[in-house]
């Protein structure tokens, strides 16, 4: 019975895909050439939105390895559920905050829940737009992670999390990227975020890690930081090439069309990356004596931060010398931040997303090339170093110095609120016993031994 | 009996553990441990601090003997497990009273 079942179900399937080319003979008509644009379009917006989603794993690895494994399922948590809490937040308001009619250049209100009466987007189905727009939102919000791990309450990542994607990041991506934002009218010019994406996540990680205190046994009494050991710098490795792939869609998938103009950002993007990671080695080879692994990972990140701005408006050449001022940068903030600033960040985000978000959005002022712009479908502008003048530098300035003030002041705001409710930090004994026991009642590694308490290690 | 508890560097095993072989003492119980002598830890470095690693991974060895075996055993781990430079580990050698062995309750030398 069943073999004769299973003979009319593979005959069935046959006639089904036998006839399905008889079918589609019949109505066969020439697409037009806009159509095809336009799905060319739809599938490249729709695989960069799917490489920017990807590097949420990128961040939360690149953490889980630069911290301890008894902290590793929380970090992996919180990775996720800032991505999939940010993707309702931002359907339901920050979209429309972002993109809706503007209100006095200052931030859109219109289409909440996404429902927008235009189906489409310039001409972009509004739901890779969307798709592509929440992913963004998801490394604004996921960056501060890093900043605030082994220590943060999970109650209280969430509710930042929310803040960021719901309010705090779509007002600043309204300023710079929407059509009627006060910073757009201006002419700011920030391609792919280095200031509406990093620098968010840069300045909010700044304001909750100093609000937060450092780790348990982070600073000796004296006020020296002690090394604390992340437990596996494979993982590290793994989330920062994540990162890097994730790229080529976060930059060259801010065109929103598959143009040309993707070719030559991801070669911008490509040539920053490699500079800032060589230069990061190569000064840390000097400063300590041996190539440091981490920080060249950080440096690679550096260069993709810095040259996010102005990927789409400099040569190669310039994004050259943009990632290796990145690598020399991305060091010398990570020892201040560590050592002057005293604010403990255990990946380095404060430098990487935020020191680095504020040199790429320079760059541009100094870099900006009218024969690329033009060439990208950008703004043809040239920068302070091709005879354009200080004009565009000082407005990227204003940029960042406004998108500094307002995200210091509402994540200020929304952290105290946080840290006088319900609380910001895991208790002492908490963070001995790591936050997998303490917030999750897991053990990332149940089957491994613990690392012995060595100096520096709880 | 007497038992010969060698902390050795965590490479040399395989060679000590040859040698051991060569004498007729093929078994051995060996456990990962920690420790250090006069050589003490190490200094790495992390994102551009120093930090020391004070008990460094090595190997305890633990087998029984016979008496009139325990210089040539002791000799042969000593023989393979040098390298030469500090931290190459310590031999320890106690009496046993007696070993039992637990598959058929044979009890004495026979039961190594």
């Amino acid at each position: 019975m069943k073999k004769i079942l299973l003979i009319i179900a593979i005959v069935g399937l046959l006639l089904v895909l036998f006839s399905a080319p008889a079918f589609a003979e019949g109505e066969q008509e020439a697409k037009s050439p806009d159509s095809i644009a336009t799905s060319l379009d739809t599938v490249w917006v729709l695989i960069a939105a799917a490489l920017v989603f990807f590097m949420q794993a990128g961040f939360f690895l690149l953490e889980a390895g630069l911290t301890r494994a008894k902290n590793s399922a929380n970090v992996v948590l919180k990775g996720a559920m800032d991505f999939c809490i940010g993707a309702l937040v931002y359907w339901m308001v920050g979209f429309a905050l972002m993109f809706g009619i503007d209100r006095g250049g200052f931030l859109g209100a219109s289409g909440f829940f996404s429902n927008l009466a235009d189906p489409t987007w310039n001409g972009l189905p509004l739901y890779v737009f969307i798709l592509f727009q929440t992913a963004f939102a998801g490394a604004a919000a996921t960056i501060l992670s890093g900043a605030v791990s082994e220590r943060i309450k999970f109650s209280a990542y969430l509710l930042a999390t929310i803040c960021i994607t719901g309010f705090i990041y779509p007002v600043v991506g309204h300023w710079i990227w929407a059509e009627g934002g006060w910073l757009a009218r201006l002419g700011m010019i920030d391609f792919a975020g280095s200031t509406v994406v990093h620098s968010v996540g840069g300045w909010s990680s700044l304001v909750a890690a100093w609000l937060l205190g450092a780790r348990l046994g982070k600073y000796k009494s004296d006020g020296t930081p002690n090394a604390i050991p992340g437990h596996s710098i494979t993982l590290a490795a793994l989330g920062t090439f994540i990162l890097w792939l994730g790229w080529y869609g976060f930059n060259p998938g801010s065109t929103l069309q598959a143009s040309p103009a993707i070719a030559t950002i991801a070669m911008t993007t490509t040539l920053s990356a490699a500079a800032g990671a060589i230069v990061a080695m190569g000064i840390t080879w000097l400063r300590y004596g041996k190539p440091d692994v981490s920080m060249s990972f950080n440096g690679a990140l550096a260069g993709l931060v810095a040259i996010t701005a102005g990927c789409a408006n400099v040569s190669m050449i310039s994004s050259l010398i943009i990632g290796i001022i990145a690598g020399v940068l991305v060091i010398a903030s990570v020892e201040f931040i560590d050592r002057v600033l005293k604010v403990d960040d255990p990946v380095g985000a404060i430098s990487v997303h935020g020191t680095c978000g504020v040199w790429g959005t320079i760059a541009v002022g100094l870099f900006a090339q009218a024969s690329f712009g033009e060439a990208n479908g950008v703004a043809a502008v040239n920068g302070l170093f091709f005879g354009g003048g200080i004009e565009q530098l000082a407005l990227q300035l204003l940029g960042i110095a406004a998108v500094m003030a307002w995200v210091l002041v509402t994540a200020g705001i929304v952290f105290v609120v946080i840290k006088k409710t319900i609380g910001l930090r895991v208790d002492e004994e908490g963070q001995r016993a790591g936050l997998d026991i303490t917030e999750h009642n897991i053990e990332a590694y149940p089957d491994f031994q613990p690392a012995l308490s060595e100096k520096g290690g709880l | 009996m007497k038992k010969v508890e060698a902390v050795i560097r965590p490479e040399r095993l395989d060679t000590v553990m040859e040698e051991l072989g060569k004498l007729g003492y093929p078994g051995a119980t060996i456990s990962e441990v920690r420790g250090h002598g006069k050589q003490k830890g190490v200094t790495h470095m992390w994102r551009g601090a120093e930090y020391r690693v004070e008990f460094l991974p090595k190997i305890k060895l633990e087998v029984v003997v016979l008496e009139e075996d325990v210089g040539r055993v002791t000799a042969s781990i000593v023989r393979a497990a040098r390298t030469g430079s500090i931290g190459d580990g310590k031999v320890f050698i106690y009496d046993v009273e007696n070993a039992v062995r637990v598959r058929t309750g044979e009890s004495g030398f026979n039961a190594i």
